[in-house]
């Protein structure tokens, strides 16, 4: 198949009156991971109901390997997986029992014993989900995601509440459907999953896309329009105003006793530039750091630091 | 949908609820304990509940069946709905390529398995407690337990999809009790809150079962009452039901 695996086109879905989505585009390719964030409320989840044939869009269009998961959602639920958020696993059920029901509803299943093995799930698979863990549920989760062979995986917050050793695991498992050419849309808040994982971010609010992009792009590692790194300079004492003076000249300068940060301005050399400041005005700096912008920053730049 | 996918579905939720205490207390045990009750002793009689000519086994096995239809289609499967949804399990199984309407027929599915092992294991019981299965008129009494089934699973659904899982628990289970001792499904009253219940569902599968069982006839205006709550409960769920 050469269609794209998911395309969503300027989709809207209200409740009621409540505008859940009003203006979101995305797209996975095959082989890699485009991660969907935004804050609580911001409408990933029912742009994923929309993608995955839980909800009809009331306006724009969406496609699954060139099929409407709405109108034709037999054909794309055989290409596709899903894990949600809240498991969707029967409480009384065991996870082995869960999975082998779940290949049966598919045409060319995954082997279950296979799959098991590699998420771990073995010692723990006979027993009822109710009694498993947080982590151990979400691997069900993943595994049940992963049973039906999907080509498209749809992943709601697949590391929350999973101990290191377990992230580890899932990282791997993504990064081997990756490898396999399974296109990948990762849900998250965990903004160092984001980008570790992804290749493409799209940042939504309010039900609009806010932002889209390489994570590079985003964090303006390969992208001079945004803003460059931060210096964080701590002194033995107070800095005398030219330096202060000099230092501004890189960027913006926020001084808190003998902390100053600049936010460097963009394109320049600032580590050259900062520690020449700090020679030429005989200034010892008992550390000096100097860091990239995160996802998580250019997030909270662009969602705001305002609770939801 | 895929008739193969629904019966895979049905079968394992069918094993789930025979698997499942409390939902095997409601549709097994405690209609096998009211048949022994009522067919074992004078209750019905000192109800007035017992019609002339009419045998204990007859009224208590009428009852019982509309009982065990309750348990199963409406508050059994009303709370497994309930809990399905509160555990993304609908949502879950409807990104499958069963699809939302698999999810529910597969549930009907379960319904109807669970009814026809409870059916045997009742009217087993009832042979043993003196029944004779010379007397009812079968198909009558097919045709009430699957209208009924489908009256009350389409209401339990609704409720299930629209109530919050511990209200739905505890406005099952009440209305089971009512059901059973006030609803008209255990036996008939006289007068006017006997009418009015007959238009209710569980009045008209009371009724329905007793023309069946005790008097060897199908009563259709109990039927057509059942068919019509089976037909609004429908397009309610379909209205308002939420997988979310």
């Amino acid at each position: 198949m050469s269609t794209l695996p998911l395309r969503v086109e300027r989709i809207a879905l209200s409740y009621g009156r409540s505008t859940a989505v009003e203006d979101v585009s995305l797209t996975a390719e095959e082989g890699r991971v485009h991660a969907l964030l935004g804050p609580n409320g911001a409408g990933k989840s029912s742009t994923i109901a929309c993608a995955v044939g839980l909800r009809a869009p009331q306006s724009g269009s969406i496609s699954i390997f060139g099929m409407d998961p709405w109108t034709d959602h037999s054909r794309t639920a055989e290409l596709t997986g899903v894990m949600l958020q809240d498991g969707g696993l029967p409480m009384s059920a065991r996870p082995l029992t869960v999975l082998r029901h779940l290949a049966r509803l598919y045409r060319e299943p995954a082997d279950v014993d296979d799959l098991v093995g590699r998420l771990g799930i073995g010692s723990f698979a006979s027993r009822s989900i109710r009694r498993l863990s947080g982590g151990q549920r979400q691997r069900v989760g993943l595994a049940a995601a992963l049973v039906g062979r999907p080509r498209l995986v749809f992943l709601d917050e697949p590391t929350a509440g999973l101990d290191p050793q377990a992230r580890i695991a899932v990282d791997e498992v993504v990064q081997d459907l990756r490898a396999a050419g399974t296109a990948i849309v990762l849900t998250t808040h965990d903004m160092a999953d984001a980008e570790r994982l992804a290749d493409l971010v799209t940042v939504i609010d309010h039900g609009r896309v806010i932002a889209h992009g390489t994570v590079a792009g985003l964090t303006g590692v390969d992208d001079t329009d945004v803003p460059g790194r931060t210096a964080r300079i701590v002194l033995d004492d107070d800095a005398p105003e030219a330096a202060l003076i000099a230092l501004a000249e890189e960027g913006v300068v926020h001084v808190d006793g003998p902390v100053i940060t600049v936010d460097c301005r963009p394109g320049i050399a600032d580590l050259h530039r900062i520690t020449g400041v700090l020679a030429t005005h005989r200034l010892d700096a008992r550390s000096l750091e100097f860091r990239g912008k995160s996802l998580g920053d250019v997030f909270l730049e662009l969602t705001g630091r305002n609770l939801r | 949908m895929n008739a193969r996918r629904i019966l895979a579905q049905a079968r394992f939720e069918t094993v789930a609820v025979l698997r499942n205490g409390e939902q095997l207390l409601l549709a097994l045990i405690l209609p096998l304990i009211i048949l022994i009750g009522l067919g074992r002793t004078d209750v019905l009689s000192s109800l007035s509940a017992l019609p002339e000519g009419a045998e204990h086994i007859q009224v208590a096995t009428a009852g019982v069946l509309g009982v065990a239809v309750a348990s199963i289609a409406f508050t059994g499967q009303g709370i497994q709905t309930a809990f399905d949804r509160r555990y993304g399990v609908l949502r879950q199984l409807a990104t499958t390529p069963l699809g939302a309407a698999g999810v529910i027929w597969g549930k009907l599915g379960a319904v109807l398995c669970v009814l026809v092992v409870q059916t045997a294991l009742l009217l087993t019981a009832a042979g043993l407690l003196g029944l004779s299965f010379a007397d009812p008129h079968w198909a009558g009494t097919v045709l009430a337990l699957l209208a009924g089934a489908a009256a009350l699973v389409s209401w339990g659904v609704l409720m299930a999809g629209t109530l919050r899982p511990e209200a739905t628990l505890a406005v099952a289970n009440l209305l089971w009790v009512l059901m059973a001792s006030v609803g008209g499904l255990l036996f008939h009253r006289d007068g006017t809150w006997g009418t009015l219940m007959e238009l209710l569902p569980p009045g008209a599968l009371g009724s329905a079962l007793r023309s069946a069982v005790v008097d060897g006839a199908i009563a259709w205006p109990s039927l057509l009452v059942l068919v019509v709550w089976a037909i609004l409960g429908t397009l309610a769920a379909r209205r308002w039901f939420s997988f979310d």
